[in-house]
């Protein structure tokens, strides 16, 4: 299949904009919300992204994404961990036998900034120590000079390592720099003709990271892409969603772009820290009428 | 790779969502309302009322009265007398400051209006929160600027007022439609008559509470409900100056041919067949959005709906698969829940048009293809169809419908689309989905119809004037140009 990336479609950033605010408006209540509750947070990969840390709080988080509250029974897991490729081993040792997966961040995260040989060579490494998922940021000064090329054989050389490690590809365009609604359609264009099995808005490492305008334009990516060729591709909105709130307005955005088969952690993850514990605030309230206050709900 | 075949997409099957109905509890709804003349509530002459219902439910609202001959002189006189005694005497800026308070009344009382436009009309709860009621309000605050500045607005041209101005307005925007007759008459020094539609009176008398909550002087708004008759005796009566009617081409035509020969200023605000026109540079998804929009806008009981979608035969079929796609999560029901997209019918007689024009549109030839979704068993409701492969000489395709159907068309060059678009005895609007923007000034310039919307459709400002050409009548109503049909020079 061939596909001129400067052809991708355009796009109006005031129709994307009204399509995003008619999503706001879906008012999420009882039954269908604990359903939505319990969804987001069984989509999320459970991230710490720091210089500083530790093999402590990687186990911890560890325990966290596999039991996020046991105070209240039924809650599910979350989707994956999300750590550095030097965290990897920790994580895998902690989630053993459990359905949790690890994300490794690779290929010069956050910036990409680096050699063809040394991203390989960071990819192989995480994968080498049991990474499940590889989270790739792509090169975005080739991006924005206009080598689409260059994106493109980048995100299919990452694709090749990670095939043959059995290992799922998500890839980061940090919209944030990509900055144009016209440009984050076409990365994603060329990160799925790539062989991208995810497509992934941010690093959560600059000041702009995951909004509904920039999802909804690569959840019409995939959509068109889906409909060409029957091929489901995932989506990860990473950084600045942090209430519940939000994480429903993204699953009502997700359900009625996408529909019911990508309502499920393969095809859709939430990059989030945080977003966890108001998740289960919320779950808490549904299930027992009241707010408990956030001391009841562990920090990891 | 392996081409597989497109599955179709599925939605509301594993997450439904659960009812979220606005409440209505919070609204004060008498059994019977009467005619607002002269600032108090009057019985009607007749003695009789009429039901009106809610169109999702068929039951009973309240019952409205019935105004006749003698009702409207007494509107009229009552008209004429605050016309004479106080408000054409009043300085411009005490005529703004009620303007404006009636604004404020209306955003404060937001809430129980738009319910009751929802109840009493039919569309989506969050159109009449969203939209009508919002717009209504910014309408009388606009004017209520102008009121002082008419001067400015007309330098050297020595603005005047008229006198007594008749308004009969449509069921399809009970408040928003009140407030775009009343507001710019009163900014301009004028006494009303107006007459909402039958099936709709609710709001227009809940605004006759507000406007008597606001201290307008007696006299100067009066609200009469009825049926048709009453708006023909508001349109003979020897002491109105001026009519405005919002309404179909049938009756504007009469209107017209009635007042010929009297001194009445005229305005006519009538139906519609907009062509909406996509490109194939046009950012589609985006596109699709706004087809949708612009004919399921308010169950399509729109003038100046999208109703008629050409589409550029190289994006033809993608446009068409998306459409059909986009449909699927369109939730048709109670207009009461907040997420209703398409609410109710507005009568009885509006669906059965519709249902008539449905099958005239599978008799003629078109291809009708419908949401899959279930409707409620009572009340009355359509799904949202689409007709494909139609003909330029399809009825459905000339004719306005007035409700959620759209007929598609496509073409391949500008000028085909242009020639087509303007072949059709209306030109109130249109819309034009393009990524180049020369092309849009092409169109606008050429395409004959008052409003031409590019890559966006139904948007409206109160400093917009909006109106048509040809059948679809003359005069404009919003912006600067809405004063004008209310003074003389």
């Amino acid at each position: 299949m061939t596909y001129d990336f400067r052809q991708s479609p355009v796009v109006d950033q005031v129709g994307i904009e009204e399509r995003v605010a008619r999503f706001n408006t879906r008012s999420i209540k009882k039954g269908s919300k604990v359903q939505a509750l319990k969804l987001a947070l069984n989509m999320i990969d459970l991230t710490t992204l720091e210089g500083k840390d530790t093999e402590g709080k990687v186990t911890q988080m560890c325990y966290k994404a596999m039991h996020p509250h046991l105070a209240l029974p039924d809650l599910p897991s979350t989707a994956a961990v999300c750590v550095y490729p030097t965290m990897v081993k920790v994580a895998k040792e902690a989630l053993k036998g459990s359905k949790v997966k690890v994300a490794s961040v690779s290929t010069a995260f956050p910036s990409g900034n680096s050699t063809m040989q040394i991203k390989l060579l960071d990819t192989k490494l995480a994968l080498d120590n049991g990474a499940d998922e590889i989270d790739m940021v792509i090169s975005r000064g080739e991006f924005l000079k206009g080598n689409y090329n260059f994106v493109f054989d980048e995100i299919a050389a990452i694709k090749d390592l990670t095939h043959k490690y059995n290992a799922r590809l998500k890839v980061i365009f940090e919209t944030g720099e990509i900055s144009t609604l016209d440009n984050v359609r076409r990365a994603s264009d060329i990160a799925i003709y790539a062989g991208a099995d995810f497509i992934k808005t941010s690093t959560g490492k600059i000041g702009v990271a995951a909004t509904m305008p920039v999802t909804l334009v690569m959840l019409d990516a995939i959509k068109d892409y889906y409909f060409k060729t029957g091929i489901q591709v995932g989506m990860k909105p990473a950084g600045g969603i942090s209430t519940a709130k939000g994480a429903l307005q993204y699953l009502v955005m997700l359900h009625e772009t996408l529909g019911n088969a990508w309502l499920d952690n393969k095809w859709f993850r939430f990059g989030a820290s945080s977003l966890a514990n108001d998740l289960i605030l919320q779950l808490e309230k549904e299930a027992k009428g009241v707010y408990f206050s956030k001391d009841y709900i562990s920090v990891d | 790779m392996a081409k597989k075949e497109p599955k179709k997409l599925e939605y509301f099957t594993d997450w439904k969502y659960a009812p979220s109905p606005e409440a209505t509890d919070h609204i004060r709804l008498q059994k019977q309302y009467d005619l607002f003349i002269n600032g108090k509530f009057v019985k009607p002459n007749s003695g009789k009322y009429f039901d009106t219902i809610n169109p999702a439910t068929e039951e009973k609202i309240s019952s409205i009265a019935e105004a006749n001959d003698k009702d409207v002189d007494s509107a009229v006189k009552a008209a004429r007398g605050a016309y004479d005694k106080t408000w054409s005497k009043m300085p411009a800026k005490e005529r703004a400051k009620y303007i404006y308070r009636i604004a404020r009344l209306i955003q404060e009382r937001a809430r129980e209006l738009s319910v009751i436009e929802t109840l009493d009309g039919g569309k989506s709860i969050r159109e009449s929160r969203d939209i009508d009621v919002p717009l209504a309000a910014n309408h009388f605050f606009y004017y209520a600027g102008w009121a002082d500045k008419l001067e400015y607005a007309f330098p050297n041209r020595h603005p005047k007022s008229l006198g007594v101005a008749g308004q009969v307005i449509p069921w399809n925007f009970p408040l928003l439609m009140a407030a775009w007759k009343i507001a710019p008459a009163l900014a301009t020094g004028n006494t009303v008559v107006l007459k909402p539609a039958e099936t709709t009176s609710l709001t227009a008398l809940k605004l006759a509470e507000i406007i008597q909550e606001s201290g307008l002087p007696d006299g100067v708004v009066n609200i009469i409900t009825g049926h048709g008759p009453v708006g023909a005796s508001m349109v003979n009566h020897k002491d109105i100056n001026k009519i405005a009617f919002t309404g179909s081409t049938n009756v504007g035509k009469w209107i017209q041919k009635a007042v010929a020969g009297t001194d009445k200023k005229l305005t006519l605000e009538l139906g519609g067949k907009a062509a909406n026109i996509i490109f194939e540079d046009a950012p589609i998804n985006q596109a699709v959005e706004g087809i949708i929009n612009g004919i399921f806008f308010n169950q399509g009981h729109v003038c100046c709906a999208g109703s008629r979608l050409f589409v550029q035969e190289s994006v033809a079929e993608e446009v068409i698969r998306k459409l059909k796609d986009r449909l699927e999560t369109l939730i048709v029901g109670d207009p009461l829940d907040k997420n209703t997209d398409i609410g109710a019918i507005n009568s009885k007689m509006q669906l059965n048009k519709i249902n008539e024009y449905l099958k005239i549109g599978v008799n003629d030839g078109a291809e009708m293809y419908q949401s899959s979704c279930t409707i409620p068993k009572k009340g009355f409701f359509v799904r949202p169809t689409l007709f494909l492969n139609t003909s330029q000489s399809h009825r459905i395709s000339q004719e306005e419908i007035f409700g959620p159907v759209l007929a598609i068309q496509t073409f391949r060059t500008i000028e085909e689309v242009i020639e087509k678009a303007n072949n059709i005895p209306y030109g109130l609007s249109a819309g034009v989905w393009t990524d180049k923007g020369s092309r849009i000034f092409n169109l606008t310039s050429k395409l004959r119809a008052g409003v031409v919307w590019a890559n966006t459709y139904n948007k409206f400002d109160p400093t917009s004037p909006f109106g048509g050409y040809k059948e679809s009548g003359f005069g404009r109503e919003g912006g600067l140009h809405g004063l004008m049909p209310y003074l003389k020079f």
